[in-house]
């Protein structure tokens, strides 16, 4: 059986702007509008808005609301003040990978997940399974919600000047919900792009106007093409490659969001058995000598025996460096280990680097 | 949109060839450029590398992917663009004046096999 292609409320703005449209997550979304390549440094040097309106939202909320995010989450949300936000993961019981999300700290009583697109109906099904004791009502708003981010070091500027929002008064990582046009919208200081910026969760209709007085304004639309490149310079993770149900926080290298210190999380025995006795792989960052792209799924090998393989890889268009990340069988994990990628039917110099390919330009 | 230039024959896979006495010039068409959107790195092979019709014979990458060059003739690659090597998206901007390779045909009936710009119009419009 086929499955019916979903769309998001701005749909029809990304095709009467011509996009190249093509399936993510269940969803027909725009890769790029004018290319890649410029909607990247817009981002990085001025400001682009993307559509990320398939993104999920789901909202806990009850007595025991911090206890439940706290129980499903491998962060720590104890005792936060309201108005924070968290990055962390869900985890299966062996320390796999459910979702990797943002949990937005409402109140004591109430708190809003944002999830992948991919994994909205894993995700919803394996929170409401886990509320067994908790006095906690679990509600997918993915299809009320659609969501803008604003990406970079104009981002700010440009809000406060189009929308008339007060968002220099929202901290990294913190979000406000204001009411607008007669409704309640949500805005972050969050993204997925190493850069400043801002994220707008609110109606449809709401997003289709704001989107609108963003394009009339000149800013930059930008796919999720730029997307992708964007958070791989910045060594952020995407649920499929860097993260998986057969891959955990610890070797993604993610091990800072996940708090042993808590007394108890699903997958936190599996998490600290790792933690403990390391890990047989891990994610790492590769530079390759030379022009030749390594791409997703390409072998990583010593002595011509495979160690490993590319999660992401780019030539990086920052750097203009040909830079991956890649899963990599221990010890050849090291910092300055000499490594070889296999590309087509010849194998690149390749050594472990830091994953992280261009500096993050957060303002903090 | 794209150009289809009708001094030259194309390939399904997208490439143009042009035959100039045994020696046949490569590149890949208007229309496969337009849909690689911006041209990072083109792999090519080594002078010498002998071809058989239908072989890969390197690989021409946007930001996004890397898609499989496939030669449309045999015989002997006798030269390569190596300007390509630095400055890869010149394809973007002419890619019929910026071949890729050229090989010294064994069978030039190869070259009157392919797709002439009608019926490579055709198949473009149909994708």
């Amino acid at each position: 059986m086929e499955e019916v292609i979903k769309t998001t409320c701005l749909h029809d703005r990304h095709v009467d702007l011509g996009a190249l449209m093509s399936p993510f997550a269940g969803y027909d979304m725009p890769i790029q509008y004018k290319g890649i390549t410029e909607e990247h440094n817009a981002v990085r040097h001025n400001v682009g808005v993307f559509d990320v309106s398939h993104m999920g939202e789901v909202r806990v909320k009850g007595a025991d609301a911090e206890k439940f995010v706290n129980h499903i989450f491998v962060n720590d949300v104890t005792g936060a003040p309201d108005g924070q936000i968290f990055y962390g993961m869900m985890c299966y019981e062996n320390g796999g990978t459910v979702d990797d999300l943002l949990v937005y700290k409402v109140n004591d009583n109430e708190f809003f997940l944002v999830i992948n697109a991919s994994n909205i109906d894993k995700d919803v099904a394996w929170i409401m399974q886990n509320t067994t004791g908790f006095d906690v009502e679990v509600t997918d708003e993915s299809l009320y919600y659609g969501e803008l981010a604003i990406q970079g070091p104009n981002a700010e500027d440009t809000i406060a000047r189009i929308f008339d929002l007060p968002v220099k008064e929202i901290a990294f990582y913190n979000f406000k919900t204001l009411h607008v046009e007669g409704e309640d919208i949500i805005v972050s200081r969050t993204g997925y792009t190493g850069e400043d910026g801002f994220e707008i969760y609110a109606s449809h209709e709401f997003t289709i106007r704001a989107w609108d007085k963003l394009m009339d304004a000149g800013v930059q639309p930008c796919g999720l093409g730029c997307r992708d490149t964007l958070r791989f310079e910045v060594g952020l993770p995407l649920y499929g490659d860097e993260l998986s149900e057969t891959i955990s926080p610890i070797e993604a290298s993610l091990s800072m969001f996940v708090k042993l210190d808590k007394p108890e999380f699903i997958g936190k025995d599996a998490l600290a058995a790792q933690k403990a006795n390391g890990v047989t792989r891990r994610i790492v960052g590769l530079q390759l000598e030379g022009n030749a792209i390594p791409r997703h799924g390409y072998p990583v090998e010593v002595n011509g025996q495979q160690v490993g393989e590319i999660t992401t890889g780019y030539r990086s268009i920052s750097t203009g460096l040909s830079v991956a990340m890649a899963m990599i069988n221990k010890p050849y994990d090291k910092l300055g280990t000499e490594v070889e990628v296999r590309i087509r039917k010849k194998t690149f110099p390749a050594k472990v680097v830091k994953k992280r390919f261009y500096d993050k330009n957060y303002k903090k | 949109m794209a150009i289809f230039k009708d001094d030259v024959r194309y390939a399904e896979s997208h490439e143009w060839v042009k035959l100039e006495g045994d020696v046949a010039t490569i590149g890949i068409s208007d229309y496969a450029q337009h849909a690689l959107g911006d041209i990072v790195y083109v792999d090519m092979p080594e002078v010498g590398d002998e071809m058989a019709a239908g072989d890969v014979f390197g690989a021409v990458e946007s930001v996004k992917a890397a898609s499989d060059l496939i030669c449309p003739v045999s015989g002997e690659v006798v030269e390569i663009n190596e300007a390509l090597e630095d400055a890869p998206e010149s394809i973007n901007a002419d890619a019929f004046a910026n071949w890729i390779i050229k090989v010294k045909v064994s069978d030039p009936a190869e070259v009157d096999a392919l797709l002439d710009v009608a019926a490579y119009t055709q198949l473009c419009e149909n994708e």
